[in-house]
This record gives C-alpha cells, structure tokens and sequence, in this order.
C-alpha cells in the first residue's frame, strides 16, 4: 500500500521560497526532479529570484492564511483541475472550502509530465501531490513548534490550524508561515492512511462550475485581448491537394479585411527538421485572412478564390478497406506478442472461430473548435489557448521561429473538449507562423468545418480475430490488427486474454496513408474493446457455455505474477465481473435484452452490461449498468461524470460514428452531416466503484472502449445479428426484432 | 456599416456591424460577452442558445434585423450572480465536464422551464435534444432540469 511506503524523492525537488511580496509561503514540488534518482538541479541562490514556472506543483500560504493551490495540469473536462489539488489539500490538512486554486502555467524549462492525456494524471499525481502537501504541512508545523519552543511531534494540525498538544494553545497557518518559509525542508513527511482521509473521497463540485454556470471567459476562445486580429484559413479541401494559387483582389476589399497572405513555409521548415511532425501538419500553403473581427474573417475565406492541386494520391475510403482487409489476409505483420504456437494449436483444434471487425476514421469534434492566441515580439513567443501538450508545443514553437526556448512563454486556458484532439498542437504552429509574420497579436480560430476538415483523425482500423477450441476450451488465440498509418502500442497487446490462453498471439501491419491520424480517447482500445468483446460472446455461443463464465474461467487461469507486462489484475477483474451480474440484474430481466462485457485499459478495470430494446426497428440503449474499480476515488461526484460520459461517448460513436473519405475529401463537414449522440439516445448509467484502498488510477477514458461491445453484445440478442461494423446505425436491416433469445 | 441599436440583458446597446453579421458574433466580438459559445455555426449544436423575447434561440443564425426591438438575454444576463434555479441545480448536480456547452444547455432549460414549468420526462428530453454535450453529460442535464422544475415551482 503506497501511503506507508517511503519513497525515494529527492529533496531538490522540492523548492520553498520566502520573500514574497506581501510575505507567505511559496512550496513547489517538481516531479521531474523527484523521479530521477539522481537530481542535478541546482537551485538558484535567492530563491526569492527563482521562476516559479518551475515547478508542476506549488501552494501558496499568504499571512491571513489563503491557501492557493496551482493545478498542474491541462483541465480538459477530465476534472484534474479540482481532483488533483484536492491531493494537495487533503495532506496539508486545510479546509477545501478555504482553497483557491489556479491553473499553473507551463514550465517550460523542465520537461515533464504536464500532459493532460491517457488517463494518468491522477496515477502519476497521487503520490508526488500528497508528498508536497504534507512537506508544506511539516514546515508549518516545524515553525509553529519552534515558536512555543516544543518538539513538532507535540504539535497537532487540522483544517489549517495548530495545535500545541501541552498547553491547548494554537497558531493558524498564516500566523507561522513567514517563519515557516526560513526552515529547511524536511526530509521525510507522513502521509496519511486512507481512513484518515477528509477530503480525498468526498463529492467535490468541479473548481470552475461558478464561472461556467455564469458565462465567464475561461476557454482559449474566448482569450482576445484588446488589439487582437482573427485569422481564418483557407485549408486545401481535400487530402492530397496543395495551395496552387489564389486571388486575393476583391477580398482585401471586404470590411475589417487587414491583410490576406499565405503560410506553410515556416511549418515547412520544422517537418524537415523533425519529420514525425508531417504526420500532423499539411505540407501545403495555407491562405490567412487577417481581419478586426472572426466573422469578418469567416466570410472574407468564403468569399476568396482559390485554385487547388493534386500533390499526392486522393484516397477514397474503398481502397483504405481493401488495403487493410489485403493486409489482414496476408503475413506481413510485426508480432506484438507471442505464447506458445498459436499455428501448431490451430491445426490441432477441434473447432476454428474466425470473424474480421471494423471501424470508421472519427474526428474528435471537441465543442470548442481549435483556436489559439500568438503574439510574437523581438522579446518574446506568447502563446495563450487550450493544449493538452503545452511542453511539445512550446518547444516545437521556439524550433520553427528560430528563437531560445525561455523566449516562449505558453499559459493554458481551460478547454472545451480534447479527446486527444489537443494533444496536435497544429494550430498553436498556425498562430506562431501567422504571428511571427504580422507582429501583432493574432487570434486563430477554427470554423466548425475546419475543426472536422482538417482533423487528425481515430484511424480507420479492422481487427481479425481467429481462436482454436479443442476438447471444449480456447487453446489459441490470434489477433490481427490492420489500421491506418500505425498500431497499438506500449501494453495494449498484453491486456486481457493476453496470459489466459496457452497459444497467443498478437499482429499489427499499417497502411500508410496521407490523412492525418493520431490519438483519440482511448486510443486503439476505443475500437479493440469491441471487437475482443463481441467476439468473446460468439465464442461463448459457439462453445454453448455462459458468456460470464467464459470470462471468469480465462481469468482464473491468468498469473500476473508471471509476466510484468501484464498489469491488469485478475482478481480485481474477476469482481467487477461478479459486481456487474449482481448490479444489473443480469439475466433475470425479461423486458430487455442484455450484453455483458468487461475491459482493462488505462490501469482501470471495468465491466458494463448494456439494457437494449428495438422500438420500431430503432435501437434504445435503455440503461448501462457499470462497476470500475480504479482504486481510491479521489472525488467520487467528478469520477461518476467521467464514468457516465465514457458510455455515453462510446454508445454514441459505436451507434452513430461514421466518417468515410472520397477523393481525399471528408464526408462530413458539420453537424448536420455528422451525427452525435444527443439527449434522447444517451442510456441512463447506472454506477458502482469498487471500493479499495489500493492507489487510483484513470477515469477519462476506461468506460469508453467496453461499451461499444455491450450493445453489439446486447443488440445481438435483441435482433439475432451480430455487428461486425461500426457505426451499427449505418445497417439498419439488423435491426430487426426477434424472438427473445434465452442469454446469460 | 449600418448602427444598430439592440437591447441586451436589459441594457440598450450601440453596435456597427454588416447587417449579415450573426447575433452570435455581435455578442462575442463587439460586446464582448463570451458566455455564448461559437459550436458549429448553423444551428445545430446549440452552444450558442440565446433568450430572445422569452424564447430560446441560435444566436448563430439570427441577424441583428431579426432581433429588432425585441429584448436578448444571454449567460450572462440570466442572473447576477448565478442565482437562477437552473444555474443553481446545474451547480448542485455538478452538470459540467469541459463545460464549453452547458451556458447553451442553461439557456435552453431556462426558457423552456418557463413555457413548461413542470415538464414530463420526454417533455424534458425533447426540449433538450438540440443541444449537443460532446462530453455526454446528458444524465446529468437532466437531473439538472428536473431538479430546477421542481425548485421553480
């Protein structure tokens, strides 16, 4: 259990500073400089000198006692902007109701994990954060203790006061915080046990709900000092094309037009210097209207004439399918895992269950279309807006001006939506080559059909699924993944029935194509929990058994212990399991029809079982019933949003989603084109967490890739067709009721 | 460029804008009222719910001409310190994730809240269909509209 372990920071990464103005206490916590064994980072001399961009994590105590908390990383909707102070708080021991907190800006000297993305914030933030507030706590205490001349250990804190254990009396934490910031840092801190928790484990309301119930300006779109211009861009409207010419004449005309001129040559620059950056940015021209306002800016694109080339192959979504359905059909592939001989299994089995699945490429469509702020000065880069990678972008930005690093100064704003969409900074380097040119500060900002035109998309991708049943049990299991452009990565080939089968394998081929593709919520496992769910149901149909107890039995064969690059744990698997037939009421409701599924990704373990019926040969996703355990949830009101968001995201995209290329042009280009699951169509969920008291894990993306599976599953009974295409909705001849189909 | 005069959140105010610049634009660019967010442009997602005369509309395909002499409530005229029912019941449920399209959903409830103080479920849930939560909170917004229904009432 993490709370009692001591752990082996380095004390350099902590900083504390005195000579505030206006005095207090400053304490950061660098977690660059805490997880390296050894640090050689040196603090300046004068602290009071030092940036305090340098830390990912710091507290500020002012004399009357106001706590101040700088929430290190990018707050996406994913709640860490309140979760991972509330980490702070809980060990420095003050009231949450006396806690400011504020996003912290990006330091971009030390790199480090200010990444909001992968659901890790919390994970890689649960120890560190407590660490920094419980060493705050400590030196508030050391200083409280030298003042009555006692030992700390015979002081007491709690809810931000001291308490002198002897004499009764008592010092509030602004009273010895002057005091405080002249002690040296201690070495070694206690964390609390988890029973001890105040904070950690109460309903905390998201920090920023006062301003977004009110309207204020809190999200990069609505960053535009006074002076600001509004840039739109004529992007090439198709993928495979470039900028031929353009003409500008009756444009430059229009009202608040300030200037029309292209760019590219600068992102240009950069791709031949880092070429992995091709994979997200056009290599084409761009047409930049420059004009006092965004409207006037959108219209002026609509109004510009502009000619087109074709530069490279326009591709149609045909060809994608049959280059993948060719590569899974053939044996170019790179092996991600191998067990056993999964051939000599094959050709030994008694049975042989093969089925091939399929996913479209999605956009991401956060609400808030990419937009970013640039204004770039002889001094300095000042980049404003919402990024969930501000480190790789600052950074990317100072390489494509040809400026110092610490000239580039990134503040994040809150973001309307990411879903890996932020993670590309393509529009920060758009705002910075724009500004870069004009001098002055430059708004960029996305038309709801740039946003879903120029994206960078969830890879069209299809999964075969082949598995060899001899004597009544799976004795090999053979995956194939065929994507566009690139594959699963890290652990995900070793995720569950990865060690449940004797002779396993993995493969993955790409096909390299000139749409831009890249991360988007959950990636990979966002199609593949499908796909291994819905085939694992037409294993249990085809073996006769129970689709539950098909699952538990593979489970129970699994030895973690065995094999590190197995990190889900069977044994909290098998109980979500066991939570969700109990919970759901599973097969013993005879007014819906039910699919089962269970998933582990993003060190999350969750099952989901989904209520469906057909009304008028339309599907109903009634009700889905889920229990995760993700260890000790730090605030269960933000963690059940995060839950019930994730199947509402992966109902509607399983459902709905659909989005196909022909001649390098996108199918749809705006809402009324592109469906997304709206009120009447979101299930209700119904949530259960495990409770534990093991660390926590994330939550942004875990109830995401199962739920797709659960109605494939659920549907499948209801209809007695199996769906081996995403979205469901695009084959509305399987929607068909049936006879109810016995399940369980 | 012709002047306009148009009345927002009880206050007259002095614009001059092409006439075919939408209401939306007019509020975020020219009076700086943010709250009303820019989501799709054509009516669709409705991020960009505005009150007009009562009654809950995209300011991205309204004109100024539209909106002569009629009155527009935005976010941010909706109460003066977030006090409304609905702001109050989307605080208390914790509605939000990214919270880029709740001041739309807000807007939405609250004008559909006073043409139909006490709503059925579908009633409920058609009124808030236009409205599009790319973060799914869609559970919550409608315990949030039912719990305003009943504290309005």
């Amino acid at each position: 259990m993490a709370t009692s372990k001591k752990q082996n920071f380095s004390r350099r990464a902590f900083m504390r500073t005195s000579g505030l103005a206006g005095g207090g206490l400053l304490i950061g916590f660098n977690l660059f400089h805490a997880c390296k064994e050894k640090s050689n980072f040196v603090p300046p001399a004068d602290l009071s000198k030092l940036d305090y961009q340098d830390f990912n994590a710091y507290i500020k105590i002012a004399e009357d006692g106001t706590v101040t908390i700088f929430a290190p990383n990018p707050e996406i909707g994913q709640g860490v902007k309140t979760a991972m102070p509330m980490l702070i708080a809980e060990e420095l021991d003050v009231s949450w109701d006396k806690v400011y907190v504020q996003q912290a800006k990006l330091d971009t000297v030390n790199y480090q994990r200010q990444v909001a993305g992968g659901s890790q914030s919390l994970r890689h933030g649960w120890e560190p954060l407590r660490r920094t507030g419980a060493t705050a706590k400590q030196m508030l205490v050391n200083a409280a203790a030298a003042q009555w001349n006692i030992d700390s250990a015979d002081c007491t804190a709690k809810e931000g006061v001291i308490t002198n254990n002897k004499t009764k009396e008592t010092l509030g934490y602004g009273d010895v915080v002057n005091a405080a910031a002249q002690l040296p840092i201690p070495e070694e801190v206690t964390l609390k046990k988890p029973k001890d928790f105040t904070i950690i484990g109460t309903d905390t309301p998201n920090v920023d709900i006062d301003e977004i119930i009110t309207g204020k300006p809190l999200f990069g779109v609505d960053y535009k000092p006074e002076g600001t211009l509004f840039a739109a861009m004529a992007r090439p409207p198709a993928f495979g094309m470039a900028l031929e010419d353009y003409n500008a004449t009756s444009v430059k005309k229009m009202d608040g037009v300030v200037d029309v001129f292209t760019i590219g040559e600068k992102a240009r620059k950069l791709i031949a210097a880092q070429p992995n950056i091709a994979e997200i940015l056009s290599t084409s021209d761009k047409v930049v209207i420059l004009a006092k306002s965004t409207w006037q800016a959108f219209k002026a694109k609509k109004a510009l004439e502009t000619k087109w080339k074709e530069v490279t192959p326009l591709e149609d979504t045909k060809e994608h399918d049959d280059a993948m359905l060719a590569l899974l059909d053939g044996k170019e592939f790179t092996t991600m895992r191998e067990d056993g001989d999964v051939e000599k299994a094959f050709a030994e089995a008694d049975q042989i269950i093969e089925r091939t699945y399929e996913a479209p490429f999605l956009p991401h469509n956060c609400m808030e279309p990419m937009n970013f702020y640039a204004h770039v000065t002889d001094e300095r880069v000042h980049l404003v807006g919402p990024i969930q990678t501000p480190a790789w972008k600052a950074g990317a930005v100072a390489a494509m001006l040809d400026r110092k690093p610490e000239d580039v100064t990134l503040e994040m704003t809150r973001m309307g939506g990411g879903f890996g969409r932020r993670l590309y900074g393509d529009f920060v380097l758009e705002a910075a080559e724009i500004a870069d040119r004009v001098r002055k500060p430059v708004k960029v900002v996305y038309s709801r059909e740039d946003d879903m035109n120029d994206g960078i998309y969830r890879m069209a991708t299809k999964y075969r699924i082949k598995a060899g049943i001899k004597e009544g049990k799976i004795t090999a299991y053979h995956l194939k993944e065929a994507a566009i452009n690139s594959n699963m990565y890290g652990l995900i080939p070793n995720f569950f029935p990865a060690g449940a089968i004797e002779n396993y394998k993995v493969d993955v081929a790409s096909h390299k194509s000139n749409i831009t593709t890249g991360a988007w919520r959950a990636p990979y496992t966002n199609f593949l929990a499908y796909a291994e769910q819905s085939f694992f149901d037409e294993l249990a149909e085809s073996m006769n058994v129970d689709r539950v107890q098909l699952r538990l039995d593979l489970l129970k064969k699994v030895n973690p212990e065995a094999d590190e690059r197995i990190q889900y744990s069977p044994e909290r698997m098998i109980k979500v399991i066991e939570t969700a037939v109990e919970k759901s009421g599973w097969g013993r409701k005879d007014n819906v029809y039910q699919g089962f599924v269970n998933y582990y990704c993003h060190n999350t373990h969750v099952a989901e079982v989904a209520d469906v019926v057909i009304e008028d040969g339309i599907p109903v996703i009634k009700k889905v019933t889920c229990v995760v355990d993700c260890g000790i949830v730090v605030n269960p009101l933000g963690a059940l949003n995060q839950i019930e968001g994730g199947i509402v995201d992966g109902v509607g995209h399983a459902l709905y989603g659909d989005f196909s290329f022909k001649d390098g042009k996108p199918s749809a280009s705006n809402f009324d084109t592109y469906r997304l699951i709206r009120m009447k169509e979101a299930p209700i969920v119904e949530t259960h967490l495990i409770q534990n008291e093991i660390a926590p894990t994330g939550l942004g993306e875990p109830t995401l890739p199962p739920a797709g599976g659960a109605i494939a599953n659920a549907l499948k009974a209801a209809t007695g067709n199996r769906f081996y295409q995403q979205p469901f909705t695009k084959f509305p001849e399987l929607f068909q009721p049936k006879e109810k189909e016995i399940i369980g | 460029m012709p002047t306009y005069q148009i009345n927002v959140n009880g206050k007259q105010e002095s614009v001059e804008v092409a006439s075919d610049t939408p209401v939306l634009w007019v509020l975020r660019d020219h009076l700086n009222l943010v709250g009303t967010k820019f989501g799709c442009g054509i009516g669709q997602c409705g991020a960009c719910t505005i009150h007009v005369d009562g009654i809950a509309m995209r300011s991205c395909g309204l004109t100024l001409e539209m909106i002569s002499g009629k009155a527009i409530r935005t976010i941010e005229g909706l109460s003066e310190y977030g006090e409304h029912p609905v702001q109050q019941a989307w605080k208390e449920i914790d509605v939000p994730q990214c919270g880029y399209c709740q001041a739309g959903q807000i807007m939405t409830a609250s004008a559909f809240l006073e043409q139909n103080p006490t709503p059925s479920t579908e009633e409920i849930k058609n009124a808030m269909h236009g409205n599009i939560c790319r973060c799914g909170t869609y559970n919550r917004i409608y315990k949030a509209v039912e719990k305003a229904a009943k504290d309005m009432n």
